[in-house]
This record gives C-alpha cells, sequence and structure tokens, in this order.
C-alpha cells in the first residue's frame, strides 16, 4: 500500500500547478469568461507541447502512456486557479471515449491533433430527457448508402461551442453508437449555452447530417458500454477537480480567518469559526483520500471494484465537498457573496462538478445496487 | 501509488482470519457472531489464547514480547480481529501504559510490569480525569506528597474505566503546587491493592459494567513507581496520546456494525420485502458505507506513511473526530433499521440476539465522541495546531 506519488508524479503536479499559479491566474478565467471561446487556444498549443493531454493515452496515439492518475493530477492543479482550457471536455470525455471506442486511423486523425493542442474535441451524449443515462438516446442514425444520416439535439455538450470534432451519440439499428461529426458539418446547428461557473457548453441540432461509414467509431450498438466508461473517468474526474477546488477555498477561507478582524480581533480566533474550520478540512481531507481511491481505480476494468470507489468519491463530492464550498463562502462574510471576490468563482464551479456526471442520489443508486451491496454474512 | 495489500500481507489476513474461529471457544463465538456482550473473563479469556499464541501484543518491539509485525500487518490483524467480532483485549495495560514504559521507564518497571501486561497477569486503568478536570485535564488536584522514598497519595480520580477489574492505575498526580499547572505534575503507577484505595463502580448509558471513581486516602506509593522523572507527566501524558489516535479511527468496529446493519435489514420486511432490497433504506444504509470508505481511505493514508517508518501526515488528526461520528450514525441506523424493535433491553431471548446487542451498544458509543479527548477540545488542537488559527 501507497498513497505517495513518485519523482515524475510529483513533478507533473508542481508543472501544472507553477503553470496555473504563473501563467493562468484566476484574473486570466476573469478575461477570458466574457470572451465568445472562453479560453485561447494559444494556451491551449502551450499545453499540448508540454505534453499533458496525452497523459493517458498509449503511445502509439501520440500519448504517454501514463495512467489516469496523472490526468487527474493535471486536472487537481489546473483547478487551484480555475484555468479555463477545456482538459476535462475534451481529453477525458472526448478523448478517452475516442481512444477506447475508435481504430488506428480514427485516432491518428482526431485523437493525435488534440493531444498535440491543435484541436479540441467534446462528447455530445447527453440529452433533454437523459439524466446521467447514456443509454438513454434518442437521437438517430439512419443508414444512409455506406454512412449515415444523424438526427436529433444533445444538450449541455460541453466545449461543444468551439470543439473541432464531436463525438455523437445516435441509435442506429444495432443500438447506441458513437460517430465523430466535425463541428462545421453541414446541418449540425450550434448554440451557445453559457454555464452557471462562467464557462460554455453548446446545446447542439443535427439535423440530417450525412456523415461517411468511417466516421462510425467501433460497431453498432458499442456506444453505450464505452460511454459507461468514460462517465466513470469523467466522475473521478470532476473529484480530482473538486479537491483542487476545495483546497483552494479552504486555504483562502483559512488566510481569511487569520487576517480579518472584527470586535478588535481576528475572527479565527473564534471558537465557533475554527470548529467551523477544522470540519471543512475534514471533509476536504476525505474527499482527498477518497480521490486518491477513485483515480487509480479508474484504469480498473473490474466494474464493481472501479464503481465502489467512484460512486463513493462523487458522493463526498457532493455530500462534503458542497458543505466546503458552502461554509467558505459564508465564513468570508459579504464580500463573499459578490462577484468581486474569487471565493464565490469556485464556488459555482463545484456546483457545476455535481451536476455533472452523476449526482448524489445517481451514485448513491448505483453504489447501493450492486449485489455485493447485500450480500451479509449470516 | 498502490491501493492494495501486498499478496503476502492477504495471506497474513487469510491466516489470521482462518485461526479466529479455531481458537475462540465456542460460547465466545456465538456472542462474537451474535449479542457481542463479552464479560471481562472473556475478555481475559481471550488474551490468554492470544498470548499463547504469541500475539497477544502486535505492536510492542520484539524484544519484550511484541510479534515484529509492520504497521500494514497490525493494521489487518486488527481489522480481522473487529470484523470477527472478537473481544477486545483491555487497551490500558497493552496499549497505553506498557508503550510508554517501553519508551520511558526504567530496567526495574519494563521488568516487573511488562512481562504481566503481556501474559493478562495483571491488568490496568487511567487515572486522568478528575470531577473538576475533565477537558481542562492540567488543572487536576489528586497530590502526591513527598514523604521520602514514597508518596503519600490523596483525591479522586473518576472514569477510571474498568478499575473494577483492574490491579493497578496509571495516574496522573500533582507533585509541585508552586508552578504552572502543567509543570507540576507527574506520571505514577499505583498497586489498587495499597491501603486506602477504593473503586466505585458507576453504570453506563448501555449498562455495562465500565466506569469507575477512585478515591485515594493517603495512599502509600513508592517513588520507584514514577515513570519519565517527577514532574514530568505532562510529556509522558502528550506522548501516550500519540499511542492513542490509531485507536480511535474506528475502522474495525464501524465495519463490524455496518455488517450487523444489513443482517438485521435483510431479516426484517417492509413493504413486502426484505428492507435490504428496499431502495429507500438500500440508499439510507449506501450513504454511510460510502463516507466509511472515505474515510478508511484517510486512515489507509496514516498506514502507508507509518509503514514507511513517517510520521503520520496532518489528516490522521481528523481521525477521531470523524470515526467516532461514523461509529454513532452507524449505530443509530442499525436501531433505526430495528424499528420498535429497538426498545428491548437486555431481553434475553426476545429478540436475535444481534438485535439485543444495538441498543446498550449505540447507548455505550455515545461516550466515543467524549473520550480520549472530547471532540470539541480535538477541534481547538487541530484548529491551531493544524490551521494555524490565531489564539482568542
Amino acid at each position: 500500500m501507497d498513497f505517495e506519488l513518485d519523482q515524475d508524479q510529483q513533478m507533473l503536479a508542481k508543472t501544472v500547478g507553477d503553470f496555473a499559479k504563473n501563467e493562468s491566474p484566476v484574473a486570466r478565467f476573469r478575461q477570458l469568461r466574457d470572451t465568445d471561446i472562453g479560453y485561447e487556444p494559444a494556451a491551449w498549443r502551450k499545453m499540448g507541447e508540454l505534453g499533458w493531454m496525452g497523459v493517458p493515452f498509449a503511445e502509439s496515439v501520440g500519448g504517454f502512456g501514463g495512467s489516469f492518475v496523472e490526468c487527474a493530477l493535471i486536472i487537481e492543479n489546473l483547478a487551484s486557479t480555475l484555468v479555463p482550457e477545456p482538459y476535462l471536455a475534451s481529453v477525458v470525455l472526448g478523448g478517452m471515449t475516442l481512444a477506447r471506442a475508435g481504430n488506428a486511423a480514427q485516432h491518428e486523425a482526431y485523437l493525435t491533433p488534440m493531444i498535440e493542442g491543435e484541436t479540441t474535441l467534446a462528447l455530445a451524449y447527453s440529452e433533454a430527457q437523459s439524466r446521467h443515462d447514456v443509454s438513454s438516446v434518442e437521437t438517430t442514425a439512419t443508414p444512409n448508402g455506406s454512412g449515415y444520416k444523424l438526427s436529433g439535439e444533445k444538450v449541455w455538450v460541453l466545449n461543444g461551442h468551439h470543439a473541432d470534432h464531436l463525438i455523437v451519440s445516435a441509435k442506429a439499428p444495432g443500438g447506441v453508437t458513437l460517430f465523430v461529426v466535425p463541428r462545421d458539418a453541414d446541418g449540425v446547428n450550434v448554440m451557445v449555452a453559457k454555464t452557471i461557473d462562467g464557462q460554455k457548453a453548446a446545446f447542439i441540432r443535427f439535423e440530417d447530417v450525412t456523415v461517411d461509414g468511417d466516421s462510425r467509431l467501433g460497431e453498432e450498438g458499442s456506444g453505450a458500454a464505452v460511454l459507461d466508461r468514460t462517465m466513470d473517468y469523467a466522475a473521478a474526474a470532476a473529484v480530482a477537480e473538486g479537491v483542487g477546488i476545495t483546497t483552494t477555498m479552504l486555504r483562502m477561507t483559512v488566510d481569511y480567518l487569520g487576517t480579518r478582524e472584527q470586535f478588535g480581533v481576528k475572527i479565527g480566533s473564534f471558537q465557533a469559526l475554527q470548529h467551523r474550520a477544522v470540519d471543512m478540512y475534514a471533509e476536504t481531507e476525505l474527499l482527498r483520500s477518497i480521490s486518491i481511491a477513485s483515480m487509480v481505480r479508474a484504469d480498473e476494468d473490474d466494474t464493481r471494484t472501479r464503481r465502489a470507489d467512484i460512486s463513493a468519491a462523487k458522493y463526498q463530492l457532493a455530500t462534503g465537498g458542497i458543505w466546503v464550498a458552502q461554509q467558505s463562502l459564508q465564513l468570508h462574510g459579504g464580500i463573499g457573496a459578490t462577484d468581486e471576490h474569487d471565493i464565490g468563482l469556485y464556488f459555482k464551479r463545484m456546483y457545476a462538478l455535481n451536476a455533472l456526471f452523476g449526482d448524489q442520489e445517481h451514485h448513491v443508486a448505483r453504489f447501493a445496487s450492486d449485489p455485493t451491496f447485500a450480500e451479509v454474512a449470516v | 501509488m498502490d491501493l492494495t495489500f501486498s499478496e503476502e500481507e492477504e495471506a497474513f489476513r487469510q491466516e489470521v482470519r482462518a485461526w479466529i474461529p479455531e481458537a475462540m471457544p465456542e460460547e465466545m463465538r456465538e456472542k462474537a457472531r451474535g449479542a457481542g456482550g463479552f464479560t471481562p473473563e472473556d475478555s481475559a479469556t481471550w488474551h490468554r489464547i492470544l498470548h499463547e499464541k504469541g500475539w497477544a501484543a502486535p505492536h510492542w518491539p520484539k524484544e519484550v514480547g511484541g510479534t515484529g509485525w509492520d504497521a500494514a500487518r497490525r493494521f489487518i490483524f486488527n481489522e480481522e480481529m473487529e470484523l470477527a467480532g472478537a473481544p477486545q483485549l483491555s487497551v490500558f495495560g497493552l496499549s497505553m501504559v506498557a508503550p510508554l514504559i517501553i519508551s520511558f521507564g526504567t530496567d526495574a518497571q519494563k521488568k516487573r510490569f511488562l512481562p504481566k501486561i503481556l501474559s493478562g497477569e495483571e491488568f490496568w486503568c487511567q487515572g486522568y480525569s478528575e470531577p473538576g478536570s475533565g477537558s481542562d485535564l492540567a488543572s487536576l488536584r489528586t497530590t502526591a506528597e513527598d514523604a521520602g522514598d514514597h508518596f503519600i497519595v490523596n483525591g479522586q480520580k473518576t472514569w477510571t474505566s474498568y478499575a473494577q477489574y483492574a490491579d493497578w492505575v496509571f495516574c496522573l498526580v500533582r507533585t509541585d503546587q508552586s508552578v504552572k499547572k502543567q509543570a507540576g505534575i507527574t506520571f505514577l503507577l499505583i498497586d489498587l491493592k495499597s491501603p486506602g484505595v477504593e473503586v466505585k463502580p458507576m453504570l453506563t448509558l448501555g449498562h455495562t459494567p465500565a466506569f469507575c471513581d477512585t478515591f485515594f486516602d493517603n495512599v502509600k506509593v513508592p517513588k520507584e513507581n514514577v515513570v519519565g522523572g517527577i514532574n514530568q507527566g505532562w510529556t509522558m501524558a502528550k506522548a501516550l496520546l500519540g499511542h492513542e489516535r490509531t485507536l480511535l479511527a474506528m475502522i474495525g468496529p464501524s465495519r463490524n456494525v455496518l455488517q450487523k446493519v444489513k443482517r438485521i435489514a435483510a431479516s426484517k420486511t417492509v413493504n413486502g420485502r426484505p428492507m435490504l432490497e428496499d431502495p429507500l433504506w438500500r440508499a439510507k444504509i449506501a450513504r454511510l458505507e460510502m463516507r466509511f470508505r472515505a474515510h478508511t481511505m484517510v486512515s489507509y493514508r496514516a498506514l502507508a506513511d507509518q509503514q514507511k517508518g513517517k510520521m503520520p501526515g496532518p489528516e490522521s488528526s481528523i481521525l477521531k473526530v470523524v470515526g467516532t461520528k461514523l461509529i454513532q450514525e452507524l449505530t443509530e441506523l442499525a436501531m433505526e433499521v430495528m424499528g420498535e424493535s429497538s426498545l428491548t433491553w437486555y431481553n434475553e431471548g426476545l429478540c436475535p440476539p444481534v438485535e439485543e446487542s444495538i441498543g446498550p451498544y449505540f447507548c455505550y458509543e455515545r461516550a466515543a465522541t467524549i473520550y480520549g479527548g472530547s471532540n470539541e477540545i480535538q477541534r481547538n488542537v487541530i484548529a491551531k495546531m493544524i490551521l494555524q488559527l490565531p489564539s482568542s
């Protein structure tokens, strides 16, 4: 048993953390949130040059053959200053799906340029009715010559407003199937959707979009299983990001308690606030600890082993993590409730992470429905 | 990064798991499966069985009778014992005073006390708190007056748990009134058979025989019974506290109660099906099990540090606060799952033994957030030591 990062991992975490602090302070996020894209393709390219996007992928597709642990470390550290580049959307959602479902030619065409920072990806899987059920798909893929015609609407496609390529789930005759579709293809109708956390997503309507057979990822009907796996990666990624956020919020709050004065003393000397801060510390460490388990287990092929820790982690994000966010805001007092102070930006991002990739009820139900849950020694 | 125990460690786990039921007398096995409710005699019997196997003191150095196991094996051993519902050995000798004697005691003290603690011939209890000194322990007023080659001890100690079964008590006593309160305290070992000692048991909320008041009326205690030097008691108490922390994470007991919750839920019906198949009840149980999982990971982090010979990281400071709250929530859940049966109070044969065990245990564990430094005191300490928040 060993919970320590190895030297390479420590170095990676430090490099990403330094990048966040020095090159992308929260002020940068503030500037960019009002722009059309919300982030900078030049910064994305730089992240590509640093090799960060290739971390979880095999060397054969231009990756570095690392594990999901490295990927999660990058996400955790980018979160410390709310770096706006679409790492989670493009690498975890788009990239991990493409890597698992696609063939060598598709990897080369779509994954490699993303790893290099030249393009970004988005995963269009969610529909108005689907609510965390990746197999609830009403978008259709109708056979059309050697290809298909796609029709339907996807919602809250993260980075869907700017991605070069969309990975789309649609119901083909053989079941839920994944396709790669260029965002600028004919019949792809993108509506930008602003999100609560100052980022952007898209609602995307597919109006008889014709794609050829080569844009199908894997066999017909193979899509839901791949997406299921992607959702576990995404949940683990959200938890890692939540660790970066709650750690930062806790630090900001403890700093504030140690500087803000009322009644002639530092408010951090009040026992009621000290105890609150200790409980925030406890919830943050619980989240960090189960996050370590979930990032390690994300690569695990055994479904039960993988899901138990990932669901437990997402549950801790939804409960303890969200509570830390709430209390951080509360302890900042009035200034915490303004857009001027950064604490509220982190707060809103936590709620976005909470809503994505399975909420509390979803993960409680999933954890409880595992057959091993009811196995009791009598 | 590696979340799993090694193959050798897992093999060790299987060895321990297989040994327990073989070694345990049938009557005790029945209690372990069901109600628990071990008597101090059961605990003493189990102590002797473990001692014969050489497993009574896994955490002691090998030279004085320990097993020589590393942190992972010790953890696995404790986990398996608790999971099997085996009687807990009295911690006051094995886990509290003995490590202190090993670190700070004289050779004569080691020779006199350690073998009998190890064999279970002598049991110990703790004399720290007093009626007027709970969280503010350093204000204690039991005095040890210098009388040449011995002290004369006068005062009252409270929460001297299991003193009625103990042979010795380790006490904090005041040996100097003239200095700062922490600087005038001495760590003293007192034979409970000494003239002038009186022990009065007190029922716990769970009606288990645990708590006691212990009175000292001109009790003569030889000076050779001081551990760590006169007026060094506060340093000794702090060193001992470090030993206590990992005991209080409650990993094993929590796992044990979680299993009981599920067993009870599987045996009761709601809306025409077993409670354990009802989505609402499943979700309720799942929530606590998921939190337990996160808590377990925190203690694994501390364990992995110890395994590398390092001090556990600062996050280990939360184990007591989180773990004791969790065991209370789990025992409460067990009460809820039992429904009306949670009214039962020591009715032999009325409800299944596992259900009879819950109420008293639920009541007993209300003390968990109080003993070992109340959770409020724990938070004070973490706020200062770890978060470095300003003093008032």
